[in-house]
This record gives C-alpha cells, structure tokens and sequence, in this order.
C-alpha cells in the first residue's frame, strides 16, 4: 500500500514536470485485451500506469482508447481493425487471442503484447531476441533460470533436481521440457514422476526420495491442487520443496519467486513509453518478468532440513508462516 | 468517422459470418430443427484447417477437410436426433460439448498460429489492392458461390424434399420422403458451412483458438433475424440475401459502436446492443405491417 502511494506521489511530481515539458499534441495508446479478468485488468492498469509515471497524462498529452471483446474472438478482430485504422502511436495487446489477432491486420502501427506466454509459439515474434518486424512485448512465461537461480542459492550443493507433473497437461508438459533443458545448460540432472490425477501425486513424489536434491514445482494444476502431498514427503524425507507460484509457500513449500500482472503491465509500459519515445519495435527483444517477488517460508526449511541464509530472509518480499 | 481499415473488417467478418447465417436458415428455418452444434462446429473447422496448414497441406484442400468435418459433426447431432430419438435441441448441446474436447484433441493445445503460413489469402494478396480490401474480395468470392449453390441445392429434387421436411414432416412422409435422412443430410450441410466459416476466420484471423466458437449461434440468429427484418425471405434466394445482408448489418453495428465514443458506448454494451437489435428486429415489422405472425410464430 505504502509503495502505491510512493508511486503515485512519484508520478504525479514527474507528470507535473513532463506537462511543463511536452504541449504538444496527444499521443494515443490504444490497448485491447481478449476479455474482462482481474489479471489482465491489472496489465491494462499497469501500462497506464507506468504511462503516467513517465509523463504521459490522460485527457493531457495521451489519449488511451481500452476496448475488451469479451472473450468473444470476432468482436476482438473488429476491435484490432478499428485500432487499426484509427492509426495510433502504439496498439497494446493483452493476451494472445488478442495480440494474434492484431499480429494478423497491423502493418507498420507499433504493437506492445503482454500476458503472452509463448509469443514465438504464437507466431507473433519470429525470434525473441531481435523481432525484427513492428512487434515486440512481455512475455508472462515462468522465469524458470531465475527460479533455478534462487534454487541453487538455498540449496547450493544440489546436483539432482525433481519435479512431479501430469504427463496430460499440455502447459505442465512444456514446461517440464522446459525446466530439462535448462537444468541440463547446468550440468544438473531432472528426475520427473508423473501422475495424472491429483490421487497420485504422493506416490509420484515418493519416487523420488532418495533421487534428487531438490523438487522444484512448475505451475501444474495436478499437482499444485496436491501440492501438501509433495510437502509432506519433502518434510519427511528432508529434500527441500520449491515452488513456480507464491500461494504454495504458505502451504509449506520453502520458497517461490512470483510476479503480479500489475508489474507486468508497467513492464509492458515501459515498452510502449520507449516506442512513444521513437525507438523501434523491431529492434526492442521480448522481456519477460524482471520483477519478481520473493516469497519464502523458514520454519517449512527447517522442516525440511535446510536453514535458510539471513540474506535471502532479508532479500523476501514476504517471509510466511505455515498455515499448518 | 468509421475508418476504411474498420469497415472492410466489418465486411469481411460479416462476410464470413453469412455463411454461418446461411446454416442457421437451413437449420432454424428450413428444417425446424434449433441446432446448437454450430458453437462446437465453427472451431472444429478453424482447427482442422489450422492443423492441416501447419502440416504443409494446400490451404484450400485444408479447407475443405475443414467443410467434411463440419458435416461430419452435423450428422452426428442429426444422427443422435433421428436414430436416437433425442430431443433436436439436447442432441445438438451434447454434441456442441464433446467437440470442445475434439477440438483440443484435434489441436493438442488450446491456440495454433498462422500468422505467416500460407493461407487461402495469401496469393490474393499479390493483387494490386489495399491490403485490408483483399479478404473481402475473395469472401465475397465465396458467399456469392455458397448462395448459388445453395439455391440450386433447395430447387432440387433433395432440396425440395428436404423443405418438405422441415414444413409439414407428417405430409412428407405421408409423400414418400425419407424425413429422417432429410434431417441428417441438412444437418451436416448447415454445419458443414459453419466448418467453412471457421477455416476461412482462422485463416483470415491468424490463428485458431478453442475459444473461438463462444456466441456463435447467437450471432448467427441476431444476422438472420436482421437481414429478415431488411428483406422480407419470401423466396429462398430473398432468404438467402437476406442472411448476408443482416450478418454485414450486424458486424457494421458493432463497428460503429466501438466508434461511438459520443453516445458512450463502448465494447462491453455488445451484448445488450445485439439483444436490443434482434428485439428490434423482430418487433419493428410487425409495426409496419401485420406480418407479425411471420416472425414470431414461424408459417404459422
């Protein structure tokens, strides 16, 4: 709360200072998302936000046209055309029916996406690194090295890292390839048990006591639903449980690192504000989260074995206590 | 005002979304028979389509696949119907449900992209036309020949046949027409078209979602009941004009109402605009004259 009035005391003195600096007339942002949900509310909030924090006032220097479709994919093609052809300085895309849509009409008009998790997937971007063409964004994907990251630093000798997952989730199964891939760039080695009901998580994460250093969990429904079975066999077998979302820390996993789409919407404005300011799409990489939230939960370490350092306590955005 | 880029999207989504009217008067008025399928059916064509591009297929050949799987879910709503023996209405519900999951299993993800690949657009686009012009041309293309089509369909023999059917099915049958067949086959035409409305969205939208059959039956009905309320459907070619006329209606409508800053409205009133606009259409010829009947109770 303290941190939303800094920013905003932060931004109203800066836009004081821009409309002083900028009379000329209104760029306009026009920002379409796939449907009305508080996640994607909070992207389209952040970009207008952050906008505002780097000068650009409403009804002042920046006009702001936000339509949603309503989850309803014709009406989303109407709205990009619309965007379209009203030729605004940027068009901001929440969410990939949205942002593929738009991708489809726009020709030379700047496009921002956000709460795109694979926009290469998407065929939005060819390569994210260099997008080349008028588009470019954040990607809403898990930051899964810097997961890693915070992994090795709690659990600095671990070698073997397993993770439990439904094999029949497409999102999950990605993801897991995903996780293999970068631990292998490590040297370090994945062992996955699967269950594909929430029935078999226990017996999938009894599997694989005695293999692994470490279980890190990504964000499947499966096995998140069950995550306390996972937990309760990381206490018992003292192997420390890491989470991809924050909610799991309270239920007894040791640490996770998340983000709030408001962070990702002002991530994405701070894109649209670079374009505004005239650089390119093409030559912008696609982002993805930098700010993240440390969550981590002692007293679920020290029953899984593991002390966790002053630093890393110091470092959490909410240290939480068990709800057990 | 409305900018070019805005209407011909306008056009084009009505455009393709008459082809879906058009099923919907063979379904709803033709056959008598209210056919939800067509919410499951739309994707299911974006899907085959979008699978079968990617594969490499001929875009127009992946179309195609798209129409027979259309159909093929048709005749089963149709075949659930008449051999089953379930209520017309619930038999097109169950179907609309399963294909979510066919869809996804057609799919194996919930979004495939087609930005880039070679679509039935593509080769138009090397025309000498503004960019946004070319898939309302080449849709246009398509409706005109799906219209004839169609028309020489219901002056035939089968078509003949099949109006009987929906008309008076006792008399058909007392006639010697095979009813049940009727229904199965008009079923799976109706869709079929939906599954051609689908690939050529997917394709024209560049990508195709398991999200994108949501209203779809709604539109559909809101497009026809406008276009009848236009062009009074007093022959089949007059109702089949009709359906296209009322699907670009209903799509301008919505373009102008994502333009009408000045009246306050905005993208999320849509819905309250199509059930003003459908109400509007049904009630406002009945006022002018005393049709009502026509529109309210159908051949009554």
């Amino acid at each position: 709360m303290a941190k939303q009035t800094l920013r905003t005391l932060l931004g109203a003195s800066l836009m004081a200072v821009a409309s002083l600096a900028q009379a000329a007339e209104p760029r306009v942002v026009a920002i379409t998302q796939i449907v009305e949900h508080p996640a994607l509310d909070a992207v389209y909030q952040g970009v207008k936000d952050e906008l505002a924090e780097r000068g650009y006032t409403e009804g002042d220097n920046l006009k702001v046209m936000h339509e949603s479709a309503q989850g309803n994919s014709a009406i989303a093609s109407q709205i990009a055309r619309k965007f379209i052809g009203d030729s605004p300085d940027v068009i901001v895309a929440i969410a990939t029916p949205s942002a593929q849509t738009v991708a489809a009409a726009a020709r030379n008009i700047p496009v921002v996406f956000a709460a795109v998790t694979d926009p290469v997937g998407a065929k939005l971007v060819k390569n994210a690194e260099a997008p080349g063409a008028n588009i470019t964004g954040v990607s809403d994907m898990l930051p899964i090295d810097k997961h890693l990251d915070m992994l090795l630093r709690v659990v600095p000798g671990a070698k073997r890292v397993g993770t439990v997952y439904n094999p029949g989730e497409a999102n999950a199964v990605s993801l897991v390839e995903l996780l293999e891939e970068r631990l292998q760039a490590r040297g370090l080695t994945l062992v996955k048990g699967a269950a594909t009901k929430t029935s078999e998580v226990l017996g999938a994460a009894r599997s694989l006591v005695g293999k692994v250093d470490a279980i890190y969990l990504t964000t499947d429904n499966t096995v998140i639903s069950a995550a306390e079975a996972v937990i309760s066999v990381g206490e018992r077998a003292k192997i420390p449980v890491f989470a991809a979302d924050t909610a799991t820390v309270a239920r007894g996993a040791v640490a996770a690192m998340g983000f709030d789409y408001y962070d990702h919407g002002r991530q994405a404005g701070v894109m649209v504000a670079r374009i505004l300011e005239g650089e390119k799409p093409g030559d912008m990489a696609v982002e993805t989260m930098e700010k993240l939230d440390l969550f981590v939960n002692p007293e679920a370490g020290e029953r899984m074995g593991i002390t966790l350092s002053d630093d890393v306590i110091a470092e959490a955005a909410e240290v939480v206590k068990s709800d057990k | 005002m409305l900018s070019d880029i805005a209407l011909y999207g306008a056009i084009e989504t009505g455009l393709i979304y008459g082809l879906v009217a058009f099923a919907i008067y063979l379904s709803f008025r033709v056959l008598d028979f209210p056919d939800l399928t067509v919410d499951g059916s739309f994707p299911l064509g974006a899907a085959v389509a979008a699978v079968l591009i990617i594969d490499g297929w001929d875009p127009w050949l992946a179309t195609g696949c798209a129409v027979l799987a259309g159909m093929a879910a048709g005749a089963v709503t149709a075949i659930l119907n008449v051999k089953l023996k379930i209520l017309n209405l619930l038999a097109s519900i169950l179907t609309m449900i399963a294909l979510y999951s066919v869809n996804l299993r057609v799919m194996g993800r919930p979004n495939i992209a087609l930005l880039g690949e070679d679509t039935v657009l593509t080769p138009w686009y090397s025309l000498d036309l503004p960019y946004h012009q070319v898939p309302v041309l080449l849709f246009v293309i398509v409706i005109f020949a799906s219209l004839i089509l169609l028309w020489r369909f219901m002056k035939s023999e089968t078509g003949l046949a099949m109006r009987a059917t929906g008309a008076n099915p006792r008399m058909a049958r007392a006639q010697g027409i095979a009813t049940g067949a009727m229904i199965i086959l008009g079923v799976a035409v109706s869709n079929g078209l939906v599954g051609l409305a689908g690939a050529l969205f997917a394709q024209s939208q560049g990508a195709a979602d398991v999200t994108m059959g949501v209203g779809v039956i709604v539109i559909g009905l809101a497009s026809l009941i406008g276009g009848e309320a236009v062009i009074t459907p007093s022959t089949v070619v007059r109702a089949l004009i009709a359906c296209v006329v009322g699907a670009i209606i209903y799509r301008l409508a919505i373009a102008f109402a994502l333009n009408a800053d000045f009246l306050g409205l905005q993208a999320q009133d849509l819905n309250l605009i199509t059930a003003v606009l459908v109400t509007l259409a049904i009630v406002l010829p009945g006022i002018r004259s005393s049709v009502v009947g026509k529109l309210t109770r159908k051949k009554a």
